[in-house]
């Protein structure tokens, strides 16, 4: 077993609770400490419930307790309860639980982290009511426990051939003595049926029908609508407006004014107009003429904030170093060749399908906000709102809904802040506020646009010897800073002589995790940086790579969000460029005229992957991406190849957009950018052939929501230079640059 | 007053005559299968049928709907094609989030209907004003095909 699965195991010491349900049957909860401890970052235990519900007629339900946007993990993560359970998959019946962290531990979308956090204790749960099951069965027959078997929601005796089922053991179950969960009996890989079968979305069915299950299909009786006027400079604050005009719009029925608090993570300034159809709430907002104070932000743009990082990178001096490693000034001066470079990407907006919204009704008797959210950090929801309202966190009362994608943008609550200072303005009704998708794209918490001044120094005999960056990003705070580097960033422990500093520009920006979030920037950066090196030391990137992790070891297991978890592992990254060098032909694949291969690789979120594109650059400089070959290193198991492949192909093409198209633009303190027509997502024509295989590794599984995205940037720009001989140093892909007519 | 005939039902509202009849569907009628995406008909969430065709709900004035006939996804398996294509859909396992989904099997059966056996670059014509931003769109092309090859055999 791998360092991270036995650490994993060991860190949590999972108890289990049975009681019997009021209409009889079978209640098991999990208490798991370990997840609690992530989240509550102290040692006190706090209870997780992995509800399994087993009813008199073998029907079985279990609590899917994380938000579903889209990444599968309503069906995976009971998947994995039901596999050790031993359950008949076609009886399993998946409900969504509330937010309650004391309940069932942290509730999160976010980082691929829920298989890596879950892979064990999900497991032990399943294992741990199994067992209860059959002891109860060999109490009935007067056997040893270990004499039977199950298999599809049955216990049998194989020594006389009788049956029973789990429906029918359900109810003496519950008084079964409840095992160790640390020490339950898990099944040997080769036994699973659940565990690497494809299994379809739990509420796909619901979904082709056209069946209520989003955030914004929430219907409650006298609901109404609300639009949130916000002012389009970032950091601006209300001054005033004409509310009276807006009023006085057909079907108005309230026009009010919000003051923010907590900031644009939470609740900022602005105007609240409600109707009981959406669209003439937000038609009204044009009447509303609002005043607001820029403040000093009103001159901010894009082009400014690109000046300056120029003339920082120019000055050759970072304000404070992250990383000095060996003597760089010397190595520099001794080199045979320096590669110097200046890269750059841009701001990037989230645009989940499903528009910013929430449904909120105060209940004025008792003082409680009940939200309908569809978020990916429900917890942090109810915490902040609660904070805001003043009130205890149990009066706020969170139902987790279905998400129309999340990639990060749904994070950040503060459609939330906002459903729920509109309702308790409005006591007692329910309030749906939602935006228009110029407010998704204007209101984002961008991805932060970047800027790295880049050298390498390579001796007479081609050796990566030194190299330096000077990274010019954002002064921001908050919990996750997306506008960081790791100090320690590839390849900085593979090169004797390292500098690594930054520079911060002030802002106003929000900013926040876009799918992997720093990786999906600094992937593009570094990888094609070292594409440059590779060449100028007449190789290849594959093999640059190859020959820098030489004889290296991997990293010992650090500790990570949720405990303890593998170090980096230049076996594995051996294995996935290996691998997607072979799947690709790279070096001797017979490509039609004009078409060209690039590469990249990337290790994030616990996920390895090596990733060949193959492009070709019509006359007008558009670029086209014919095939990409995936080679991605997840641990030991595809949980569900279903889910796991939609997610790689999904990250593919999501990023070939990011290189191709995506750029969000600031003028005058707001975004330029309004909707699809000027934040050109991917559509079907554009997509390649995708061709994915997954390495396996003796390593416990890891998420796959993130992972596949970053090396496929690289991957193309790299190509195109392999087709043009230009370099690809600013994103997205200028088509001028590249055009030849 | 404004009156529709939606999925075969004549109803009746008491709204503008310019609001987009994604509007009148979700918030008039509760019907809210149909998607709000964008409202400037630029990723097909909304798709509906109007006599046929597929419409982007989102910029369909109510007004101008009067005696058309209008069909939207809470219908689409009261027909054979429509049916076919939410099998196809399940067995290719086709989406992430599912919600730009119900436009895109609105449009992927107005194609069908009208073009039984579409060449790839015609299915990628008639489904390019979806967006999927899970971009599920290799198995929306896959599962397109299998609905027309099925389609194909059902008519024999």
């Amino acid at each position: 077993m791998s360092d991270l699965a036995g650490t994993m195991q060991l860190s949590r010491r999972t108890l289990l609770r049975a009681s019997v349900l009021a209409g009889g049957g079978l209640m098991l909860s999990a208490t798991i400490p370990g997840i609690a401890r992530a989240a509550a970052g102290s040692a006190k235990a706090a209870p997780l419930n992995a509800f399994v519900t087993i009813a008199p007629d073998g029907a079985i339900t279990i609590v899917g307790k994380n938000p579903e946007i889209g990444q599968g993990i309503k069906t995976m993560l009971p998947m994995l309860i039901a596999e050790e359970l031993d359950a008949d998959w076609d009886k399993v019946r998946i409900v969504q639980g509330d937010s309650d962290a004391k309940k069932y531990g942290p509730q999160m979308a976010g980082g691929s982290f829920a298989t890596p956090m879950n892979w064990m204790p999900m497991r032990q749960v399943g294992a741990a009511g199994r067992a209860m099951l059959v002891e109860a069965a060999a109490r009935r027959w007067s056997v040893p426990a270990a004499s039977l078997t199950t298999s599809k929601g049955v216990v049998t005796n194989p020594a006389n051939g009788k049956t029973l089922t789990y429906g029918e053991l359900a109810t003496d179950a519950a008084a079964s003595a409840v095992p160790d969960p640390n020490k339950v009996k898990l099944k040997d890989d080769k036994d699973f049926v659940i565990i690497g079968r494809k299994i379809g979305g739990i509420d796909s069915p619901k979904v082709v029908h056209g069946e209520p299950i989003f955030g914004v299909d929430t219907k409650l009786p006298g609901m109404v609508y609300a639009a949130y006027e916000r002012s389009p400079v970032f950091g601006a604050k209300y001054v005033s407006a004409n509310l009276a005009a807006a009023k006085a719009e057909p079907g108005i029925i309230d026009v009010f004014a919000i003051p923010g608090s907590g900031g644009h993570d939470e609740l900022v300034d602005g105007v609240a107009v409600i109707s009981h159809n959406w669209w003439l709430a937000n038609k009204a907002r044009s009447k509303l003429a609002v005043q607001w104070d820029n403040g000093e932000w009103g001159t901010h743009s894009t082009r400014g904030y690109d000046e300056q990082a120029r003339a920082f990178m120019a000055s050759g001096k970072p304000a404070e170093s992250l990383n000095k490693k060996g003597d760089t000034d010397a190595a520099f001066a001794s080199a045979a060749k320096v590669v110097d470079a200046q890269y750059h990407y841009p701001f990037l907006a989230h645009v989940p399908m499903e528009p910013m919204n929430c449904t909120a009704q105060w209940h004025s008797k008792t003082g409680t906000m009940e939200l309908w959210a569809p978020t990916q950090i429900p917890n942090g929801g109810q915490q902040t709102v609660a904070k805001m309202l003043g009130v205890p966190e149990d009066k706020v009362i969170v139902h987790i809904t279905r998400s129309g994608g999340g990639f990060g943008r749904r994070l950040v609550n503060d459609f939330m802040h906002q459903a729920a200072a509109v309702a308790q303005k409005m006591p007692d009704t329910p309030v749906q506020l939602i935006w228009s998708r110029e407010d998704d794209v204007r209101s984002d918490h961008y991805r932060p646009a970047g800027w790295h001044r880049l050298r390498a120094a390579l001796d007479d005999k081609g050796k990566l010897v030194g190299i330096e960056d000077h990274f010019v990003t954002f002064d921001i705070s908050g919990g996750f800073n997306p506008a960081t580097m790791p100090k320690d960033h590839f390849p900085a422990n593979f090169v004797p002589n390292v500098s690594y500093g930054q520079t911060k520009l002030k802002t106003a920006v929000p900013m926040g995790a876009l799918r992997a979030p720093t990786s999906n920037a600094l992937s593009y950066v570094f990888q094609s940086f070292l594409d440059e090196v590779a060449h100028e030391a007449g190789t290849d990137l594959p093999t640059l790579l190859l020959t820098l992790i030489e004889g290296a070891e991997a990293d010992p297991p650090q500790n990570g969000p949720f405990g303890k978890q593998a170090g980096f592992d230049p076996t594995r990254m051996r294995s996935v460029i290996k691998k997607a060098v072979a799947m690709s032909n790279w070096g001797h694949a017979k490509l039609p005229e004009g078409h060209a291969l690039g590469f990249g690789y990337y290790y994030s979120h616990l996920g390895h992957f090596a990733e060949v594109a193959e492009v070709s650059i019509a006359r007008t400089g558009t670029v086209s991406v014919h095939n990409v070959w995936i080679a991605g290193d997840v641990g030991s198991h595809i949980i569900n190849p279903f889910g796991a492949l939609n997610q790689v192909q999904g990250a593919a093409i999501d990023g070939i957009g990011q290189a191709l198209s995506l750029a969000v633009e600031l003028d005058k303190g707001a975004v330029v950018n309004s909707n699809f027509h000027n934040y050109p997502v991917p559509r079907m024509p554009v997509i390649p052939a995708i061709h994915v295989e997954f390495v396996p590794s003796d390593n416990s599984p890891t998420g796959l929501g993130e992972p596949a995205l970053p090396p496929i940037i690289p991957a193309v720009t790299n190509a195109v230079f392999a087709a043009t001989g230009k370099r690809i140093r600013s994103l997205p892909i200028d088509k001028k640059l590249l055009a030849t007519v | 007053m404004v009156k529709l005939t939606i999925n075969g039902e004549t109803r009746t509202l008491d709204v503008p005559d310019e609001m987009p009849l994604l509007w009148a569907l979700r918030n008039e009628l509760g019907m809210v299968g149909t998607k709000f995406g964008c409202g400037i008909g630029a990723c097909g969430a909304c798709t509906v049928h109007v006599d046929g065709v597929a419409t982007r709900s989102c910029s369909a004035p109510v007004g101008t709907l009067a005696g058309k006939q209008i069909s939207t996804i809470e219908h689409l398996g009261q027909t054979p094609l429509g049916k076919a294509l939410q099998k196809a859909w399940l067995d290719v396992d086709v989406m992430q989030c599912g919600y730009c989904q119900a436009g895109q099997l609105m449009s992927a059966s107005a194609l069908l209907a009208k073009n039984p056996n579409p060449s790839q670059q015609e299915v990628d014509g008639a489904m390019q004003g979806n967006i999927c931003r899970c971009a599920c769109y290799g198995r929306i092309r896959e599962a397109i095909q299998i609905a027309a090859r099925e389609g194909a055999t059902a008519n024999v």
